[in-house]
């Protein structure tokens, strides 16, 4: 089981 | 930047300038904390072997592990990136996409809250012609540049008292369409009084969206939209609206409520709401002058902070009871929301997006109708006052600075101008009380799709 599950502005520039 | 909260039973880590969300065990929030206080990792192992009991150095390892990946991959501790790109927005094209028009400035009810005063806007009643509304909707269609998505919304007063026009300015719209290459998508808000068959399949048929104003409970509802006799009007408006959303079928709407200090148990009217058969719901929160006794206050707040909670939770309860229905302000598309250039920017009142009167005036937005100060030009001449159009051009989340350390920042895009200029007396100022409700709603939003995420990772590991 991870420890964080994550669910990109910096690619919409 | 990052923001932490826990809610619900869930630890969140939100990332300001990547749009990054994580949801996260308990040891790694607590090492993410620390490390964004600028702990060494040689102390944050040292405090996290004393707190967790049983700690050992692979789960550290493991731990900064996976932190250190989100930061290489630009989901956390990223940099604003962004800060330089409102240099170049007052050269912007002056493309417009979005106009409201108000169809009537009159209304058959006499709302205590409303911020047109009666839909006067605290003139004379009024009527928009179809001549001036044809010549709105040229003037849109003209200066919208390369623009395809052009929006009309339906606007009072109430904008039923007026039907015909607005029969003849979808039709006048739709007969320009395809010369133009422009597709329009309509809105209308009503208060429901002349909802009649002919009226909604209309409706049904041409608007893309259309707003309910209901307030929930009958007594709460009746207390402030009240018909023109001072009696309330739920027991007209509630049949009709139920029949509108009857015949809607898929297609969108909501019901708009107004919450006050009169009713802070406001989840109970959205409750009443779903009880009475409807599905997609918003509550606001009154805008007013501090003084009114309905007026929400600073002690307000944890109230209202707790109704957004239990409103989360019972969005997640009844979607896992396959019964969902939806809140506007927690409706978020993470994967396919809005661009960096429309975080910034915002709802480009007096830019992009401008409100015509009866007359024909220019106002940057609906809610700055009526003040003389705001008069943008007109149907006839376009837009004539280009220093406001340029203010309204660099009123933006980078142009304030009590905004420059907010998490929230590119969720609100700076917020209201029409609620900064009424609550500061400048567009640029910020409306504090609506900032806290603002991330308030949004913390509750993230954590619903937190739970959404986790719930169909649960799934596919069974």
């Amino acid at each position: 089981m991870k420890r964080i599950v994550t669910l990109n502005l910096e690619e919409s520039k | 930047m990052i923001h932490q909260y826990k809610l619900n039973g869930y630890n969140i880590v939100l990332d300001t300038y990547s749009g990054g969300v994580h949801a996260v065990d308990d040891l790694s929030y607590d090492i993410i904390g620390l490390m964004d206080k600028g702990i060494d990792r040689e102390e944050i192992k040292k405090k996290m072997l004393n707190k967790y009991e049983g700690l050992k150095d692979s789960d550290l390892e493991e731990t900064f592990g996976e932190i250190d990946n989100l930061i290489e991959n630009g989901l956390l501790f990223t940099e604003d990136n962004f800060k330089g790109q409102n240099l170049d927005l007052k050269k912007r094209d002056s493309v417009i996409k979005a106009l409201c028009l108000h169809v009537a400035h009159t209304c058959n009810l006499n709302c205590e809250y409303c911020f047109a005063g009666q839909g006067k806007y605290h003139g004379e009643d009024a009527i928009m012609s179809f001549e001036v509304g044809k010549q709105a909707l040229d003037f849109l269609v003209k200066n919208s540049g390369t623009r395809k998505n052009l929006e009309v919304d339906f606007f009072g007063g109430e904008p039923l008292v007026n039907f015909d026009v607005v029969k003849q300015l979808v039709a006048y719209a739709r007969s320009i369409e395809k010369e133009n290459n422009k597709h329009f998508r309509f809105t209308l808000t009503t208060n429901g009084v002349l909802l009649d068959d002919d009226v909604i399949d209309f409706l049904n048929k041409e608007m893309n969206n259309v707003v309910l104003s209901l307030d929930g409970r009958k007594e709460v509802n009746d207390a402030k939209r009240k018909r023109l006799d001072g009696t309330g009007s739920y027991d007209i408006i509630v049949p009709k609206f139920q029949n509108f959303v009857k015949k809607r079928g898929n297609k969108e709407y909501y019901m708009r409520g107004t919450f006050t200090r009169n009713n802070l148990d406001f989840t109970n009217d959205i409750f009443h709401m779903l009880d009475l058969g409807f599905k997609e719901l918003s509550m606001e929160p009154v805008v007013s002058k501090p003084d009114t006794e309905y007026s929400l206050r600073e002690e307000d707040l944890d109230t209202i902070y707790e109704q957004y909670e239990i409103l989360a939770k019972e969005i997640i309860k009844r979607r896992r009871q396959g019964n969902p229905f939806t809140f506007y302000h927690y409706m978020i598309d993470l994967s396919g929301g809005p661009c960096i250039y429309k975080r910034i920017t915002g709802c480009g009142s007096g830019t992009e997006y401008l409100a015509v009167t009866p007359n024909g005036d220019f106002y940057p937005c609906h809610q700055f109708v009526g003040d003389k100060k705001f008069l943008m030009g007109n149907v006839r001449d376009g837009i004539t006052n280009t220093k406001l159009r340029d203010e309204f051009k660099l009123c933006n989340v980078y142009s304030r600075k009590e905004c420059e350390n907010c998490w929230a920042k590119l969720y609100c895009s700076g917020g209201c101008a029409a609620n900064s200029y009424h609550t500061t007396g400048s567009i640029n100022g910020v409306y504090e009380y609506g900032c806290k409700l603002f991330k308030k709603r949004i913390e509750c939003a993230i954590m619903v799709k937190i739970a959404e995420a986790m719930d169909e990772l649960e799934e596919e590991e069974k």
